[in-house]
């Protein structure tokens, strides 16, 4: 073998591996060109899974010949498909469409570095503008333009509680923080957990926190928190704190292993009585087979009357997805009144629409839906709406220390560094 | 009885205790070791409601195979890519590990230590350190998200620890048969092919098996390059079972077995080749 | 052996491709991740502006970020000290002409054939604190209330919850050690420990002054060779742990992680990536140089 075919052999070789690859590649390239919409949710299992199901079906009447790709991330209550997801986005991967929090989950992280196209025209075609509340049109709006369109609203600040337990100890579920320390310390004197909350996936306190914040501050100055208006170390925010860290005197001692359904279940299971969670936890009861105002009662955070925290899941259109045609099809079914609710009644969320057709909601979402129509509504903290992902996932860090150490100094000095370095 | 025979048989009594003891320690290391693979057989073999709470340690009461299917029909899919990925990144990173080999073991130009010494400090660092250049790599070659990309990773990042296998394993092979060779007219490209390849079987099994359970057990680099659960090999895919809301515990045990078989079923019939594997690991051959 | 020049510029064009793959996915990434390190990238879009030592300061001083290391520091230690004593011990025993020493090394050695995410699956479910091994303590009459990796306990650095993450690894690589002490011991010429008990040595001095010795650079290879895996580990946590609580189980490898592709928080994550490879090549590069030296003297 001459010295040249050796040289040519090393080429090659070099070459071989990232170029075999790279045609591989391709084969890859051409198999993803076929009509298909790839959807990205962490809705894996239960009612929200039956409820993407029966949107899709939806989609699929009208548009049979797409072929539907249902990516589920499971884990961490979105955290791990925001995680998913974000690699897929910088690695230029995108899916067709993905569930995102409306509020900063959508305008800080995605739109605002430019990963996303509008979607204004899909509410304007079909004269929906007026169907959606401005309050949620604001928050999924970005320099004029929408970028995503919601599916659903949430409530964050309810109260779930067992009325059994409550009965059999002869109590009436508290309205305001006061009284929330009254009841809880008799029924910590009578062996039950007051407070189930739970750990596992780090924004759990956080979901309590955000209830408590708005109860010392009310709407206002719970608004300011993001936009700098409000100190984070202020007298009314370290009230909040210390409150929040009061109750933890009253939540379940395993609370860093269980998730939020764990702790739901303690509470249908009588072994604790209220757990402060979003209204995803009807659905779940429903699921468990019990019944609603009988076995389990709801309203909202003591001290919170008159006001709710929303957090909405939205869905965008990615600018390099693959098959835009498509997810403007998407995106038009989900705004649609059939697609709100065929979604919402399976789902245990009510429509961002207000138009819906009210047969189709059970008791709770009915009362929700009213709540929704007449209270203050402000952006719900542990889901993104009301700051984006670093900051959101900084203050977890946060907060899980509070949870062990109850020094409310250093973390409200820890939040308010966290304000500076991300108020705009 | 003398003394002598006296002495003799308390010795043979404290040489046989000892023994007894011996065999009770290595036992009861050997049951603890077992534990975890008694609880995965055990709980996959249960039902839903059997897999529950104060259950865990007892035999299941009847065998089904429930949860086997249903981690089965979940899991089947990713099986497949964990295959499509081993497959290709082990022989692909086995041959440069090959040339690499014969090269470092038997041509030290100069130099040779020192590049080799830099390329096994590869095999050493915390993949993180490389994550983030990876991934924006990836993306720009059009790679990213695709078992290519993640099969080319593990080409590359096996290159260290497979030419370091087969440079010790080559070492073992007399220079002059090579010499013969060359004295017979052949290059190094062909010595390589005509001596050495034939010679490498045995130290090929060792590579193979060792890059084959390495990469079929990577989760990192798994989990951060391939995003879509259509070309997630199992190790992801498990962790993502583990992650659901409601958690069912046999399915999982289920599927934890299903996940280790192949490595383990490598194991057991090339537990030897395995060994030497590990222990080529650890630099000294 | 007969080289000739022409066949020795071959050979150093046959190593190029690795050579070259390997200056850019290693040497040229490191690079890379260095430079992200000192810039401002924060959110999806890459952004190089240089920002100094910002990332790290802002590293150093968080909470997080001690724990971790502490963390990394005490799981290592117990880590590798667990498996070193039951490896030796194991090896020690099996070499004593034991019936069934194939089985017993086959059974000891298993888990090494295993993903961290399967032990770590497994090893959840067993050390669960409601229905785990403590079922099995109670019913022995043992305390039985261990919260496991859910224990957020501290005793002076040390988190108890590690205990949980100390022992799955240690199952997984214990026989690991056990197997390369085997292979030490049989390497020991039989004569030597024959002339030792012929002066009269007990079996336990033998071993302190003749076996032990024998086997230092073997125990020097488990304590890099362990030593690396636990300075990056992240695999068993994921599967097992989590973050835990207070971050009584995070690693810099689940922190990095975390931060870069949750949070965003790329200058971030790729400091704590650069500061796990400082930690890894601290004890990697002296150990490599140890053994080329060596190789160079043979």
């Amino acid at each position: 073998m001459t010295l040249r075919r050796v040289v040519v052999f090393g080429v090659m070789a070099l070459l071989l591996v990232p170029f075999s690859a790279m045609a591989a590649g391709e084969g890859e390239e051409e198999e993803r060109v076929e009509e298909g919409l790839e959807i990205v949710t962490w809705w894996t299992a239960g009612g929200e899974a039956e409820a993407l199901a029966a949107l899709i079906d939806v989609y699929r009447q009208r548009y049979p010949d797409v072929e539907v790709m249902n990516s589920t991330v499971a884990g961490g209550g979105g955290s791990q498909a925001r995680g998913v997801l974000a690699s897929r986005m910088v690695g230029g991967r995108p899916p067709d469409t993905f569930q995102v929090h409306g509020g900063a989950g959508i305008i800080g992280t995605w739109v605002v570095d430019d990963f996303m196209e509008p979607v204004t025209h899909i509410l304007e075609d079909n004269d929906w503008m007026g169907v959606f509340p401005e309050d949620v049109i604001e928050i999924i709006s970005y320099e004029g333009e929408i970028y995503s369109i919601p599916v659903n609203i949430h409530r964050s600040n309810v109260m779930w509680y067992n009325i059994g337990v409550f009965e059999e100890h002869n109590l009436n579920p508290p309205q305001s923080l006061a009284e929330f320390f009254e009841v809880a310390e008799q029924l910590q004197a009578a062996g039950v957990t007051p407070l189930a909350l739970g750990g596992t996936d780090g924004w759990e306190p956080t979901h309590l926190l955000e209830s408590v914040l708005l109860a010392e501050l009310g709407p206002d100055a719970y608004r300011g928190l993001w936009d700098g208006t409000t100190a984070w170390d202020g007298s009314e925010a370290l009230a909040a704190l210390s409150t929040f860290v009061d109750m933890l005197d009253y939540i379940t001692a395993d609370q860093s292993a269980i998730t939020n359904i764990d702790a739901a279940e303690y509470v249908a299971e009588g072994q604790a009585a209220m757990t402060v969670m979003g209204d995803w936890v009807h659905g779940f009861y429903l699921a468990i087979g019990l019944e609603p105002g009988e076995d389990y009662g709801w309203m909202p955070t003591p001290g919170t009357q008159g006001n709710f925290i929303m957090l909405t899941d939205t869905f965008g259109l990615p600018k390099d997805a693959p098959n835009p045609t498509n997810v403007r099809r998407w995106l038009t079914v989900v705004a649609s009144r059939e697609g709100q609710d065929t979604f919402n009644p399976i789902k245990g969320s009510i429509p961002a629409r207000t138009d819906a057709d009210r047969d189709k909601y059970d008791v709770y979402l009915l009362s929700a839906m009213d709540d929704f129509a007449r209270d203050s509504i402000v952006p719900s903290l542990a889901h993104g709406a009301a700051a984006e992902v670093g900051w959101m996932s900084s203050i977890n860090d946060v907060v899980t220390f509070l949870v062990e150490d109850k020094d409310i100094e250093t973390a409200a000095a820890d939040f308010q560094s966290l304000a500076d370095q991300y108020v705009r | 009885m003398s003394s002598a025979t006296q002495t003799w048989k308390t010795e043979r009594a404290v040489a046989s205790l000892k023994r007894t003891v011996l065999y009770i320690t290595l036992v009861a290391f050997a049951a603890l070791f077992l534990t975890p693979l008694y609880v995965v057989i055990s709980t996959g073999l249960k039902t839903f409601q059997e897999a529950r709470l104060a259950a865990m340690w007892s035999l299941p009461p009847s065998v089904s195979l429930q949860a086997f299917s249903a981690a089965f029909t979940r899991l089947a899919p990713h099986l497949e890519n964990s295959f499509k990925l081993v497959i290709p990144a082990t022989f692909g990173s086995a041959l440069l590990g090959s040339i690499n080999g014969y090269v470092f073991s038997k041509w030290r130009f100069r130099g040779a230590n020192t590049i080799f010494a830099l390329m096994l400090f590869g095999m050493f660092i915390p993949y993180q350190s490389i994550l983030i250049p990876l991934v924006v790599f990836l993306r720009t070659i059009g790679l990213y998200g695709t078992l290519w990309g993640l099969i080319l990773t593990h080409i590359v990042y096996g290159i260290p620890i497979n030419t370091l296998m087969f440079r010790n394993f080559y070492a073992k092979i007399p220079d002059e048969l090579l010499d013969a060779g060359h004295i017979d007219g052949l290059d190094l490209l062909g010595v390589y092919r005509r001596i050495i390849v034939p010679l490498s079987a045995p130290g090929l099994v060792v590579v193979v098996i060792w890059q084959f359970t390495s990469i079929w057990n990577d989760f990192l680099f798994a989990v951060t390059i391939t995003q879509r659960p259509g070309v997630q090999p199992i190790t992801v895919a498990l962790q993502n079972l583990a992650g659901s809301q409601v958690i069912e515990w046999n399915v999982q045990m289920a599927g934890a077995l299903l996940a280790a078989m192949p490595t383990l079923v490598l194991y057991i019939i090339l537990g030897k080749n395995f060994i030497r594997g590990m222990l080529a690991g650890s630099v000294k051959g | 052996m007969i080289r000739t020049k022409r066949d020795l510029t071959k050979a150093v064009l046959l190593v190029t491709p690795s050579i070259v793959l390997v200056s850019i996915f290693v040497y040229g990434f490191i690079l890379w991740s260095l430079r992200t390190s000192v810039s401002a990238w924060q959110g999806i879009r890459p952004d190089y502006t240089f920002v100094g030592l910002r990332n790290y300061i802002h590293l150093f001083q968080s909470t997080r970020f001690q724990i971790d290391l502490w963390n990394t520091a005490y799981f290592t230690l117990f880590f590798i000290a667990t498996c070193i004593v039951v490896g030796f011990v194991l090896a020690f025993l099996i070499n004593r002409n034991i019936r069934g020493e194939g089985v017993f090394r086959t059974v000891y050695l298993f888990p090494m054939a295993l993903s961290f995410i399967v032990t770590g699956v497994v090893w959840r479910w067993m050390l669960n604190p409601t229905f785990g091994v403590n079922i099995i303590l109670e019913n022995l009459g043992f305390p039985s209330d261990w919260g496991w990796y859910t224990d957020p306990t501290r005793i002076g650095g040390f988190h108890v919850a590690l205990t949980s993450l100390i022992l799955a690894a240690s199952w997984q690589f214990a026989g690991y050690t056990m197997a390369i002490y085997l292979a030490g011991l049989r390497s020991i010429p039989y004569e030597v420990i024959e002339s030792a008990r012929m002066d009269g040595a007990t079996e336990i001095m033998i071993v302190r002054k003749v076996v032990l010795p024998m086997l230092r650079s073997i125990t020097l290879s488990a304590v890099v060779v362990l030593g690396h895996i636990s300075l990056k580990i992240f695999d068993l946590v994921m599967a097992m742990t989590g973050r835990g609580p207070r971050f009584a189980t995070d690693f810099p490898g689940v922190f990095m992680f975390e931060t870069t592709f949750t949070g965003n928080r790329y200058g971030e994550g790729a400091a704590i990536s650069i500061v796990m490879l400082v930690m890894v090549a601290l004890i990697i590069i002296p150990y490599l140089v140890h053994v080329f030296r060596q190789e160079t003297h043979e």
